[in-house]
């Protein structure tokens, strides 16, 4: 398989390639371990390959197809995920200096397990911000993570790694995890497609926990098949994680083409619609025109439910981390030392008033959902800053960087809602996203919508050459 | 409305609340925490300011 050929393919067209025949496993895993050697060190997404264990799996999945055995319905995708996900064998270092201390994982957390199930391929693990606590990858410990459109900028985060492997063409398909907006905010800043589940849709067993309140495992990639894909074999019960829905899965696949009609569209007007850069609003403008969408909705005390999300992710994350930072502060990387050292201290009162206020917002947000059944809404306030900017000017205003990249995020995982971001077409721009939301557990609705906007031209991965 | 505390008395709430969870904070990390401690406590204004009804309580496990 040549390089083009291979950086020219999303997971799903690998998939159905080995399938038939066309290509083995084994070639596409060689490709896209030549990438990595290649790309790779330009962009600085990995921070471990598992060359041996990939084309071992690979080797597995052509012996399936030669035995006339299904090898899965993603037979050969070569993917990554996130270094906060177990992997059966690695030490998972969750971005840290400290946790590269800790014995190797015995096991492969349940997402990992569930794609290489699946046939797909293990290629290694991806940086991140330590601990997941930040949106930019600018990791101390194991260097920044770099935008593949221009690598002078932040490639978003925390799940920085997965945004920039696939916006460089290193794999289709990756992992992250979502907090706060740390799927969404890299897929949007690489140029790509980020899927953050419902709540509870997809285990987080055997990852690093951040702030559990809001955890959500993603998924990103280059096509929105290959997201929906990864979604449906992702999602389901697991009574390894405790706040793993028991609802069955709904594979979401087959409803792909099913169109936009009988759904209600709005743009999310208020908090949505003001603090950030006019391209931010106009990549907005450009998918509700191409919907056919004018109506527009506010969803009530949005600001404050951000606010919300800050106490409570300040609180619950110092509190997995307290003994390290009771008796080895200094081991931290210094973008997230004093945040978590702060968030220890945070009132008892004010973490639970925050978490009172999100059952009421909560509320609020299901009334605004009888009346519309998705909403639109920027990913991020502006393109991707420089790697070391502390300040940008946003709708004429100084704020500090990299807390502000969430500012459309957060208050959306606040309540766990599906969103899709998808990458708007911008010729010869850097990226931009667009969030598009639903109702808890309605994946297919914000999938559906992100498939016609695929096939219209208006979303599409920006990967680089 | 929660008043935002002075640097000063976000300093002595920090060293006071710090030694009282055992948690040592070094003096070259000292003014970042304090820093943040305003912008939490920022976030936290805006959530303790906003009235909300005596029977609401947070869903021990958080169904959407």
């Amino acid at each position: 398989m040549s390089p083009v050929e291979y950086t020219a393919a999303d997971g799903v067209g690998l998939a159905a390639a080995v399938r038939a025949g066309r290509v083995s496993a084994r070639e596409v895993t060689d490709a896209a371990l030549a990438r990595i050697a290649t790309r790779g060190p330009a962009v600085n997404a990995f921070t471990t390959v598992l060359a041996a264990q990939a084309r071992a799996d690979a080797d597995r999945v052509d012996a399936a197809l030669a035995a006339r055995r299904d090898p899965g319905p993603l037979a050969g995708v070569p993917f990554a995920v996130k270094d906060l996900f177990d992997i059966a064998g690695v030490t998972t270092l969750a971005g840290s200096k400290i946790n590269a201390e800790r014995p190797p994982a015995t096991r492969d957390a349940a997402a990992v397990a569930a794609l290489r199930r699946a046939g797909a391929v293990l290629l290694g693990a991806l940086n991140m911000d330590e601990y997941a606590y930040g949106f930019t990858t600018e990791n101390s410990h194991y260097g920044p993570t770099r935008n593949p459109h221009d690598p002078t900028r932040v490639a978003g985060g925390s799940s920085g790694g997965s945004g920039a492997a696939v916006g460089a063409g290193l794999v289709p398909l990756t992992l992250g995890s979502d907090t706060n907006g740390s799927v969404r905010v890299p897929a949007a800043l690489c140029g790509v497609f980020g899927l953050k589940p419902t709540y509870g849709r997809v285990s987080r067993a055997g990852s690093t926990l951040f702030a559990g309140s809001f955890d959500h495992v993603g998924a990103i990639g280059r096509s929105i098949r290959d997201v929906t894909a990864a979604l449906d074999c992702l999602q389901g019960p697991d009574p390894e994680d405790p706040v793993c829905s028991p609802r069955a899965a709904e594979p979401c696949s087959p409803v792909l083409g099913e169109g936009i009609d009988g759904l209600r569209i709005a743009v999310l007007d208020g908090h949505f619609a003001r603090g950030g850069e006019p391209e931010a609003f106009a990549a907005v403008a450009a998918v509700a025109a191409a919907l056919g969408v004018s109506r527009r909705v506010t969803i009530r005390e949005a600001h404050r439910a951000r606010a919300a999300a800050m106490v409570i992710t300040a609180s619950e994350g110092a509190a997995v981390h307290l003994e390290d930072l009771k008796t080895r502060a200094r081991d931290f990387d210094p973008l997230t030392r004093d945040r978590f050292l702060a968030g220890a201290l945070v009132p008892g009162v004010v973490y639970q008033q925050a978490q009172r206020f999100r059952a009421w917002y909560r509320a609020r947000v299901a009334e605004v959902f009888r009346e519309v059944d998705v909403l639109l809404a920027p990913t991020t306030p502006c393109p991707a800053p420089r790697i070391g900017q502390d300040r940008m000017v946003l709708a004429g205003v100084e704020v500090l960087t990299r807390p502000n990249l969430g500012v459309y995020t957060q208050p959306l995982s606040f309540i766990g809602l599906p969103v899709l971001s998808v990458p708007v077409t911008r010729p010869g721009a850097l990226p931009l996203g667009v969030q598009i939301i639903a109702a808890p557990f309605r994946e297919a609705y914000v999938l559906r919508v992100g498939a016609l906007l695929e096939a219209k031209g208006v979303a599409a991965a920006a990967v680089t050459a | 409305m929660t008043q935002v505390l002075t640097p000063a008395e976000l300093g002595a709430y920090v060293d006071d609340a710090a030694k009282l969870i055992g948690l040592p904070i070094a003096p070259e990390h000292r003014p970042g925490v304090i820093q943040f401690m305003g912008v939490v406590m920022g976030a936290a204004a805006l959530v303790m300011e906003f009235p909300l009804p005596d029977d609401l309580e947070p869903a021990p496990v958080f169904e959407p």
